[in-house]
């Protein structure tokens, strides 16, 4: 009889034991979420390149598919709490729904290792473009070469891409800074440096930024560093330039 | 694993590839210029040969309240030219008027 009893006492204490982990861990887990929230809109004076945000649930195939691989560890921990859950009360489990469970587990993931979380767009950052006035009628990009470098792409072709996009002509001066005819905020120019980022940076089959422009054959060719894909990018051109300013005399 | 075989059935790896094909015969651009001050110039460069560039222009003219005109070129064909600006609204109203695909027109500049 006292055997049972005690038996009984003890079921109990764990239970209590287990019910208190797990509102703790609730807790934590809603507390994080919090102040994840509250974070991500703040972010830095860098301008970071995404497409538009993702949520969450929208990671792509390539990311689920690492996270699940690389999370298992973390995955098997959360599990067993769990299943401590689970033989506390059953019933209280099926109010979880998957978006919740969903959440939560992004939760442990994002305290835990961060950088299998899913938004890698948000890490890829270059340095805001410093644009000056030069003159009336001149701007001056100062940190094209460190932007260029950034983004492991050789400064012409950059420079290249920004006067057909801006349908203007410049110059390097001694510096290696940019003179690029015609007045430009810095505003202007990131989104310029933004649709080449699109355009020649980012990998097409999976968004990763870490991707090498190889040219064949005078054609150029986007490597993926990251899922190993090679995709063909256009070329640029400049296309119709109309006529600005007084026209030239035609030589007869 | 299950999940992600899920994510592997959504996801059509070739939906993106034959668009690309289709994109790069025609593209229409719609670039800006810019001009003395703060002024600048709308260029509509590709547009498919069966549509009238005439009685386009004129309607869009009278649409935007800007005067344009249209410059023939050796290389690019003919190209509608306006003042100003007018980089979104021609984009809108080639979508809604013309029935241009939104994905065949690229809108360069800043």
């Amino acid at each position: 009889m006292s055997d049972v009893e005690e038996k009984k006492v003890v079921t109990e204490l764990f239970g209590d034991l287990n019910k208190k982990k797990k509102k703790k861990s609730k807790k934590e887990s809603t507390g994080e979420e919090d102040e994840e929230k509250a974070s991500t809109p703040v972010e830095g004076e860098d301008f970071e390149f995404k497409k538009k945000k993702k949520k969450k649930s929208k990671s792509s195939a390539a990311d689920a598919f690492d996270e699940q691989l690389e999370a298992a560890g973390i995955n098997e921990v959360a599990e067993e709490g769990s299943a401590e859950e689970k033989s506390d009360n059953a019933s209280d489990n099926t109010d979880l729904t998957y978006s919740d469970l969903l959440s939560r587990f992004f939760g442990i993931l994002r305290e835990n290792n961060p950088e299998l979380a899913g938004d890698r767009g948000t890490k890829y950052k270059i340095p805001p473009p410093v644009v000056t006035r030069d003159g009336s009628k001149k701007s001056l990009f100062a940190n094209v070469k460190e932007i260029s470098e950034r983004m492991k792409r050789p400064s012409e072709h950059v420079i290249q891409y920004l006067f057909a996009e801006l349908g203007t002509s410049g110059s390097i001066d001694g510096a290696s800074r940019l003179i690029i005819k015609g007045r430009f905020q810095p505003k202007q120019i990131e989104n310029v440096l933004r649709s080449y980022i699109m355009e020649y940076v980012a990998c097409p089959t999976c968004k990763s930024a870490n991707t090498l422009l190889q040219k064949e054959n005078r054609l150029y060719f986007l490597v993926c560093q990251a899922c190993g894909s090679t995709r063909t990018v256009s070329s640029i051109k400049t296309g119709f330039q109309a006529h600005v300013g007084r026209r030239k005399k035609v030589a007869a | 694993m299950s999940a992600s075989l899920e994510n592997i059935k959504t996801f059509d790896p070739f939906a993106d590839a034959l668009d690309s094909e289709a994109q790069t015969v025609n593209y229409v651009h719609i670039r800006i210029q810019q001009r003395n001050g703060r002024k600048t110039l709308t260029t509509v460069q590709g547009l498919p040969a069966e549509y009238d560039l005439k009685r386009i222009l004129k309607v869009l003219k009278k649409d935007f309240g800007c005067n344009g005109h249209i410059a023939k070129d050796e290389e690019m064909g003919e190209v509608i030219q306006l003042q100003g600006d007018q980089r979104v609204k021609v984009s809108e109203f080639l979508v809604s008027a013309l029935q241009i695909q939104k994905k065949t027109i690229k809108i360069h500049g800043f």
